[in-house]
């Protein structure tokens, strides 16, 4: 675990994210957990904001209606245009309202990030489109790898112990949909991650818990 | 603060060199330091420094009100420094002063210099920082709360920020003043700095020093700086050993 202003031990790598260079050493720049992958040293961070990042899948909540787009909210400092060529449906010019309306949820892959941050989405591809049922839960961006697992081992775990749907967008917001009992065990689950997924034995953590919960 | 022409001036150094609060004159007055207490900021900090109680909140980076001060190229960093109206002895006057237009603008300054402002451009960083009980150094004490507050939100910065006092209490420098000192000594000098690098990011003088008693006071405010990045560490690392619910908490 490092610091901000720690110096890293990291020889002639060079500094990644979470970290900087200044007279010739390496230092964090955030409080994660470091990461040495030569030749790149990287600090993976506690806390913080969400990067949008291309090729991202994420939950988006419709804020704005445009004649064309809609502007949605990817947890972003700035609101993203989702342009009705992005969706699957045909639109007439100024009839974006009668498709989706603000408060509406979406899942949505960024597609170009530019350097003004200027974010485009689409909501066209496999998983994408217009969310009904269920409730979002907000969790820190930062612990998405700790709520999908090793190739998407903790969701299964989820989902088979408690039959709820989930899908985690990588701005940290998590759709469940399922049986009221399903999505507040889920949603207790998804807070013990967010608490403590910097910490080891998670998995079994959880584990712990789905059994308390439905023996319960 | 007490009425006008308060006769009774303090002892303000005994004849053992003590001070009031029974200190030495190179002593720090109890820190206390907790990250992460607010479940609403992007990050978040409680100070109890001897009696001053501050809380700070971080939000952001999120997008910048009013608009046009909004930069293409880095953040801006939007600090509020306020005293709650129950903070002092003498119910204060609610909302922006001189005084605390000031202490914002000094204190947002400083922590800018910190932060990697140029990775969240056309966005802005609020930081608000409350005193609800104050006794002298709130503006040191509202730095420290700043910077931890800062790191709990994970905007990335070069170093944390420790931030101390040093006065003149009867002719002698002293350490981290509190509020009788403050009142009746000869000067008072906050500063605040970088530890990577020792550089100087706050710097204020009221009152009187010699040339020689400034140096010697920013040798005394770097060691005392010292110690209090130590704390501010112990408190980033007590919020994610233990979690949210651990008794957190750095002494």
């Amino acid at each position: 675990m490092v610091l901000p202003g720690q110096e890293l031990e990291a020889g002639d790598y060079r500094p990644g994210p979470g970290t900087y260079r200044a007279d010739g050493k390496i230092y964090a720049s955030v409080a994660g957990i470091l990461s040495i992958r030569p030749p790149v040293v990287r600090v993976i961070p506690f806390s913080g904001p969400y990067i949008p990042q291309d090729g991202d899948v994420v939950i988006a909540i419709v804020k704005i209606i445009g004649p064309t787009y809609w502007l949605v909210d990817v947890g972003a400092p700035h609101y993203a245009p989702l342009h009705y060529s992005g969706t699957p449906w045909k639109i007439e010019y100024g009839e974006c309202g009668e498709y989706l309306r603000p408060g509406d949820a979406v899942v949505v892959r960024i597609e170009a990030v530019d350097q003004n941050q200027r974010i485009g989405v689409t909501m066209n591809g496999d998983g994408l489109g217009r969310i009904s049922g269920g409730i979002i839960e907000q969790i820190s961006p930062t612990k998405v790898p700790r709520v999908i697992g090793k190739s998407g081992s903790m969701i299964r775990l989820l989902e088979t112990s408690t039959g709820a749907r989930m899908t985690v967008g990588q701005n940290g917001r998590v759709w469940i949909d399922g049986s009221q009992g399903s999505i507040r065990t889920v949603r207790e689950a998804l807070q013990i991650i967010d608490r403590e997924g910097q910490k080891s034995g998670l998995t079994d953590r959880i584990k712990l818990f789905l059994e308390q919960s439905q023996s319960s | 603060m007490g009425s006008v022409g308060a006769k009774e001036v303090p002892v303000l150094l005994d004849e053992h060199g003590k001070r009031i609060d029974g200190r030495g004159l190179h002593d720090l007055r109890p820190l206390k330091i907790e990250a992460g207490v607010l479940q609403r900021a992007t990050g978040s900090a409680f100070v109890e420094w001897g009696e001053n109680k501050v809380m700070a909140a971080v939000y952001g980076p999120r997008e910048v009100h009013p608009r046009h001060m909004q930069q293409n190229t880095k953040a801006v960093v939007q600090c509020r420094y306020n005293m709650a109206s129950f903070s002092v002895d003498e119910r204060k006057r609610p909302g922006l002063d001189r005084r605390s237009q000031e202490i914002s603008k000094v204190i947002g300054e400083a922590l800018e210099s910190v932060l990697f402002v140029e990775e969240y451009p056309k966005t802005s960083i609020g930081i608000y920082i409350e005193v609800l009980q104050a006794n002298a150094g709130t503006r040191c004490a509202g730095l420290v709360a700043a910077s931890v507050a800062l790191a709990d939100a994970g905007i990335p910065m070069s170093d944390l920020v420790p931030a101390v006092a040093v006065g003149k209490i009867d002719g002698k420098l002293a350490l981290d003043l509190r509020k009788e000192e403050d009142n009746y000594g000869e000067a008072d000098v906050p500063m605040a700095l970088v530890p990577r690098s020792g550089r100087l990011i706050l710097l204020q003088m009221e009152g009187h020093m010699t040339r020689d008693e400034l140096k010697t006071s920013l040798d005394m405010g770097v060691k005392g700086c010292e110690k209090i990045y130590e704390i501010q560490k112990a408190a980033l690392r007590n919020r994610y050993s233990l979690g949210n619910n651990g008794e957190g908490g750095a002494q």
